[in-house]
């Protein structure tokens, strides 16, 4: 466990929750898919605040190494995939992702911030079953790349 | 005035997930890596978010309208169904074999590395693709 970040990260979580709270003050939930999937035909009619809050997004983290944040902790590519392979795997996984948080209506932030938050059962169960299928693939791929 | 509300609380979600180490695929898969060096740090992220909303959530659910909106825009489902699961668990999928899922996804294009471009564009294309085919309305 020597990777793990217990102070760092629960702080990082109370922002991410101060956050959401700001937004659902104003009414709307801080799903990140939720909030790109307005943008994507059939979009929704309020694309203002989704792409403010989306380059917002991109602004908060560009601004944390400039104000003294560390970032050298960021591994792209944890399984040590071979170029072609992890570019694979972004890809798929890429797919996935989009096509998966849209047919199951969220993702991390939506239900299992923000969902989980409102005690939504629909959110508690989304969040087990992408842990678990996610845990289930990890699992496969460092057992086939054997790290 | 919900759009400055809505930029505020953008920068602050990109900045925590920035803190809180969740823009690293390593400290993900870390996680759900459970029978290897298994980094909790997630858990802490989820704990800390869900501990302010949880909480900020059911205060603002007693107003009748929200402060900076006409009403709250919540998912009218309140059933489990097949698409909820299997959804997720694609997604679930996903989110193991590339470490990111949307939220740090975006809020790394900030540091200009073409991978995540090609995981963005890749997930936006399955925004697209989920929207067109696999919508339910």
């Amino acid at each position: 466990m020597e990777n793990f970040t217990p102070f760092l990260s629960l702080a990082g979580g109370l922002v991410l929750g101060i956050s959401a709270t700001l937004l659902f003050a104003g009414g709307r939930i801080a799903g990140i898919s939720g909030i790109i999937g307005g943008l994507v035909p059939p979009s929704d009619p309020e694309k203002k605040w989704r792409l403010l809050f989306l380059l917002g997004l991109i602004g908060g983290a560009a601004l944390y190494p400039i104000i003294g944040g560390d970032i050298s902790y960021i591994s792209l590519n944890p399984y040590g995939f071979a170029d072609q392979l992890h570019f694979a795997a972004l890809i798929v996984g890429g797919l996935l992702v989009g096509i998966g948080t849209q047919v199951g209506g969220g993702c991390t932030s939506g239900h299992g911030v923000c969902g989980i938050g409102r005690l939504s059962v629909r959110s508690i169960a989304a969040t087990l079953t992408f842990m678990a299928v996610a845990g289930i693939v990890v699992f496969i791929i460092r057992t086939v790349v054997g790290g | 005035m919900f759009n400055i509300i809505a930029t505020i609380s953008g920068v602050l979600f990109g900045m925590g997930l920035a803190i809180s180490g969740m823009l690293s695929p390593g400290k993900v898969i870390g996680f759900l890596d459970i029978t290897g060096n298994w980094d909790p740090s997630l858990a802490f992220v989820m704990g800390g978010a869900v501990l302010v909303t949880v909480v900020s959530f059911k205060l603002l659910l007693k107003r009748p309208i929200p402060f900076f909106g006409d009403k709250f825009h919540l998912p009218s489902k309140k059933d489990i169904d097949a698409r909820l699961l299997v959804g997720a668990g694609l997604f679930g999928a996903g989110w193991g074999i590339g470490g990111l899922c949307p939220g740090p996804a975006v809020s790394s294009l900030a540091y200009a590395d073409p991978k995540i471009a090609v995981f963005v564009v890749s997930m936006v294309t399955g925004i697209i693709i989920a929207k067109r085919f696999f919508s339910n309305r």
